[in-house]
């Protein structure tokens, strides 16, 4: 049952071999056993999502039912949900329950879907490694004693460990995909402006989007279907013709022009890793694949260019955060501006209060020209690579991730190591486009297999064609179909 | 651009984030390492290239100045940390 696919899960609901509430209750009896140790959910609430999945049966009953009816999907909890404690991994929200629904939680009820809970997350989703949430860090479902990834590391270790039918991620600089690679499943970030962000706690602005994370491409394409529209309330969510994205999943890849970066390829690649996006490219030669090399010549400065857009974005976003309305307030303070600088002192992670303090260094006085403006004309740069890139191929693919799930505390001291990560996602959101990482092997570590991602980058509004690229391969492979053992 | 302790506790002050003299030095010195990742850009000339702060070139869209939310002050305020007769409450901050 936990290893089915969506369609297939799905075809049993509607035929009544199975009844949401039945299926829901599976999952939250692994819950149970299994999240007191990995930790991938904060908040499970059985009675909240029971009702949901009553409700679903009789959606189910009443023949008005759609793809994803009576399927429990875990949410990231970064998605504000009506009546539930929404913390987005701060003390800072930690007894905060949500007034109203995020968009994207609007959407998955509408169509039925249940909330199975909420899934642990880097503090404010700044992170690679889900160390910095304040509800403790989670494991990697492939080896306990590793990191799931960042900053969607619950939604990730709760699809590996099949908690979760499927989740919800959001990804400013790799956070879907990285965990996504670590925990060995599929993840799609989708082109800026796809899925709305209302509702969804803001990080950086103008890189922040919600995608799925789930078993397949298959799976991914039914979520997407479910998950992305216009939205007025999201000053970015753009008009667009509402799509299809199972439509193109079963074409023939024959004549795919494959373009391979060869910065993806370079000094700082582990060779575990490497040797598996090698195999996975050979496969896409079998299925008819055209491989091209191209160049991004820019991409080691995406880091130094994200290190200054996303944190002056966050000092911006989190000034909302004062001890006022909501959220944490110190308990004692002399006056107005002691009381928002002990709040924010005491409801803040140190990685937090360092990605605040960087972002407003760098738009204070004096420096806004030599960072702020500086990195917002290498984000054209960076750009324009891909759209160069583009006029040579119809697809990007490279590695994900630079290495495999590292131990739990290996980088947790040392920021820029750990910025070091997402060297091959963090251009892919500066330039707006789609990303999507899927299983293409294992590379073992003391005796055990740790999953390995490929990237597969499409063009602005390509992710019908990306998954079709993606679902080829797992007609072909089966690494996604694998499962850590004693889950 | 090299940052020293009186740099770091203006910056504090500016972020509103309460900061004690022990923190200040290990916060310089994390810091001092994420500025010189970002001094990599120095490098690069960027005469006349056109800044971008946004992935789509959308233009702000405008709507009908029409009531959308309804009042929900009692939901909204219940999850306050300080509320009294329908306001927040905060320190005294006029004499």
């Amino acid at each position: 049952m936990i290893n089915k696919s969506l369609k297939q899960l799905g075809s049993m609901l509607q035929a009544k071999e199975i009844s949401s509430v039945e299926l829901t209750q599976e999952y939250l009896n692994r819950i149970a056993v299994l999240n007191p140790e990995i930790n991938a959910y904060i908040t499970v609430d059985a009675d909240n999502t029971l009702a949901q999945a009553k409700a679903a049966d009789q959606m189910l009953a009443s023949g008005k039912s759609g793809a994803l009816t009576g399927i429990p999907i875990a949410q990231k909890d970064i998605f504000v949900a009506k009546g539930w404690k929404t913390t987005c991994g701060s003390k800072m929200l930690e007894t905060f329950i949500g007034p109203y629904n995020a968009n994207v939680i609007e959407r998955f009820d509408a169509a039925g879907a249940v909330n199975l809970g909420k899934t642990n997350m880097d503090e404010f989703a700044m992170g690679s490694s889900n160390e910095t949430s304040y509800f403790g860090k989670v494991q990697n479902p492939w080896d306990r004693s590793r990191v799931p990834g960042g900053s969607s590391g619950g939604s990730a270790a709760a699809v590996a460990a099949r908690l979760c039918a499927a989740a919800t991620g959001t990804d400013t600089g790799g956070s879907i995909r990285q965990p996504a690679s670590l925990c060995g499943l599929s993840g799609l970030k989708p082109t800026y402006g796809l899925v709305s962000r209302y509702g969804m706690i803001a990080f950086a602005s103008s890189l922040d989007q919600a995608g799925p994370m789930a078993k397949s491409c298959e799976d991914m394409a039914l979520m997407m279907n479910v998950m992305t529209g216009f939205d007025e309330r999201d000053s970015t969510s753009l008009q667009r013709e509402k799509e299809d994205y199972t439509r193109d999943l079963n074409k023939p890849l024959a004549g795919l022009k494959v373009g391979l970066p060869k910065e993806y390829f370079a000094e700082g690649l582990g060779a575990d890793v490497a040797k598996v996006v090698e195999g996975a490219i050979a496969e896409y030669r079998k299925l008819g694949a055209e491989i091209v090399d191209i160049s991004l010549p820019n991409t080691m400065l995406s880091i130094p260019v994200y290190y200054v857009l996303a944190p002056a974005e966050a000092s911006s976003n989190l000034s909302r955060f004062d001890g006022v309305r909501y959220g944490h307030r110190a308990a004692e303070y002399t006056d107005l501006m002691d009381m928002y600088c002990k709040s924010r002192a005491e409801g803040f992670g140190a990685e937090v209060k360092r990605r605040i303090l960087i972002g407003t260094y760098v738009l204070s006085a004096g420096y806004y020209d030599a960072y702020y403006l500086k990195a917002q004309q290498i984000r054209r740069l960076i750009a324009q690579d891909f759209e160069n890139a583009f006029k040579q191929c119809d697809i990007i693919m490279g590695p994900t991730a630079p290495s495999t799930a590292f131990k739990a505390g290996e980088k947790a001291d040392d920021p820029v190591s750990m910025y070091l990560q997402d060297i091959y996602t963090i251009a892919v959101n500066l330039a707006g486009l789609p990303g999507m990482s899927i299983p293409a092997g294992f590379a073992e570590q003391e005796g055990k297999p740790l999953p390995v991602g490929i990237q597969v980058i499409g063009n602005y509004f390509d992710e019908a064609r990306m998954l079709n690229v993606g679902h080829a391969y797992q007609q072909v492979t089966d690494w996604h179909l694998q499962m850590p053992e004693g889950i | 651009m090299s940052l020293c302790s009186s740099d770091v506790k203006r910056i504090a002050h500016l972020a509103r984030i309460e900061i004690s003299d022990a923190e200040v030095v290990v916060t310089l010195h994390k810091l001092s390492g994420i500025l010189g990742l970002i001094e990599q850009m120095q490098a690069v000339d960027t005469t006349g290239i056109t800044p971008m702060s946004h992935s789509q070139d959308v233009v702000q869209r405008l709507r009908e100045d029409v009531v959308t939310e309804t009042n929900q002050r009692e939901l909204f305020q219940s999850i306050a940390p300080a509320v009294e007769a329908g306001l927040y409450l905060v320190p005294k901050v006029i004499e």
